[in-house]
């Protein structure tokens, strides 16, 4: 049984390809088969934030268009053995895909991977259309700020009218000395009003512009971003994991398990 | 006074979220300024009808609103229509 899942957000820069290389990448370490697709045609990252820019021959629009055979786009990464990436082209235009297309190709790698990871452009045009066209499940990442809020509000409203039922929510870079002086929304307040279920929170963490430099996903590691990554993975195969102290004092462990606990 | 306004001031978060709520509310109303617009002048002109107003002044919005059910909150179209005078002809027309 595999699961296709979109990772978006609607705003752009707000860490949905830093999310997908790092929930991919956990997911392996978990043993699971996993295929990461770049579907941000015309501005491809996913390899270079997971370091395999170098090692790309042929690409999804090679795929689709019939220039290469699928295994033959496939990029595996030698340091998890279980984990492959299909990179986006560069030179090509978002309309090179249709949907159809899209779940032709999804559904051709059903049979090798347990997970399917899309990483959506931002906006919500053709790019986003394609993302989601043979998504299971969205993952739909949001800032504690009202711009990106407001644009995954109108996500979450799309993907429902798609019938993408199963929809969660990663609230990214939180600065809990921002929020404990009020001048952040607080994990609580996002959930609140976006009303759907969160499935983790990663606080904003300077490891994480480390690992992009390396081209290293953190996910796993022993930092508090790593440590949000790896209960995320936890999480997406139904497993039950307290959420972590941010914040580090007693007190606040308390406040922040009654704020989930509101959802 | 310094020292009431000082009690008085939001922090920034609690501003986010209640500006957020407003927004969502008629973005999820599916009301553009446009419809607005035009909700606005079809106001004036039926009001006008019976009483003179300061179709200046007027200022229409999406909030929410506790719904007398148990519905929660609910969208509401709030509008203050300032009146210049109550005794327009169209009354006894």
């Amino acid at each position: 049984m595999s699961e296709v899942i979109v990772v978006t957000s609607g705003k752009g820069g707000v860490g949905k390809t830093t999310t997908t290389a790092n929930v991919g990448t956990g997911l392996a370490q978990l043993d699971k088969k996993v295929v990461l697709i770049d579907t941000d045609i015309g501005l491809r990252n996913l390899d270079v934030v997971m370091g395999l820019e170098n090692r790309i021959v042929y690409n999804l629009v090679d795929v689709v268009e019939g220039n290469c055979r699928m295994k033959q786009a496939l990029i595996k990464d030698k340091r998890y053995p279980n984990l492959s990436l299909l990179p986006s082209a560069q030179t090509k235009d978002k309309t090179s895909v249709s949907p159809e297309q899209m779940i032709k190709v999804i559904d051709e790698l059903r049979d090798e991977f347990d997970y399917i990871l899309l990483d959506c452009p931002a906006g919500i045009e053709q790019g986003f259309k394609n993302a989601i066209a043979g998504a299971d499940r969205a993952l739909v990442v949001t800032t504690p700020e009202v711009s990106a809020i407001r644009d995954a509000d109108r996500i979450i409203g799309l993907l429902t009218a798609n019938e993408i039922t199963q929809v969660d929510l990663i609230v990214n870079r939180l600065r809990m000395d921002m929020v404990k002086r009020g001048d952040m929304m607080n994990i609580g307040d996002v959930t609140d009003i976006l009303a759907i279920d969160l499935i983790g929170a990663v606080p904003d963490d300077e490891q994480i512009v480390i690992s992009t430099n390396q081209g290293e996903p953190l996910v796993g590691a022993d930092c508090k971003a790593g440590k949000a990554y790896a209960n995320i993975c936890h999480r997406i195969l139904g497993e039950e994991v307290p959420y972590l102290d941010l914040e580090e004092k007693a007190g606040m462990w308390n406040k922040l398990k009654g704020m989930f606990k509101k959802n | 006074m310094g020292l009431m306004d000082l009690f008085k001031k939001k922090n920034s978060g609690d501003i986010a979220k209640d500006r957020l709520k407003l927004l969502l509310v008629s973005d999820r109303a599916n009301c553009s300024p446009e419809i607005m617009e035009k909700i606005k002048n079809d106001i004036i002109q039926v009001i006008s009808k019976y009483m003179e107003i300061d179709a200046e002044g007027l200022d229409i919005q999406i909030t929410q609103t506790e719904s007398e059910g148990n519905n929660g909150n609910v969208p509401a179209l709030y509008a203050n229509i300032p009146i210049k005078d109550m005794r327009h002809s169209g009354a006894s027309e």
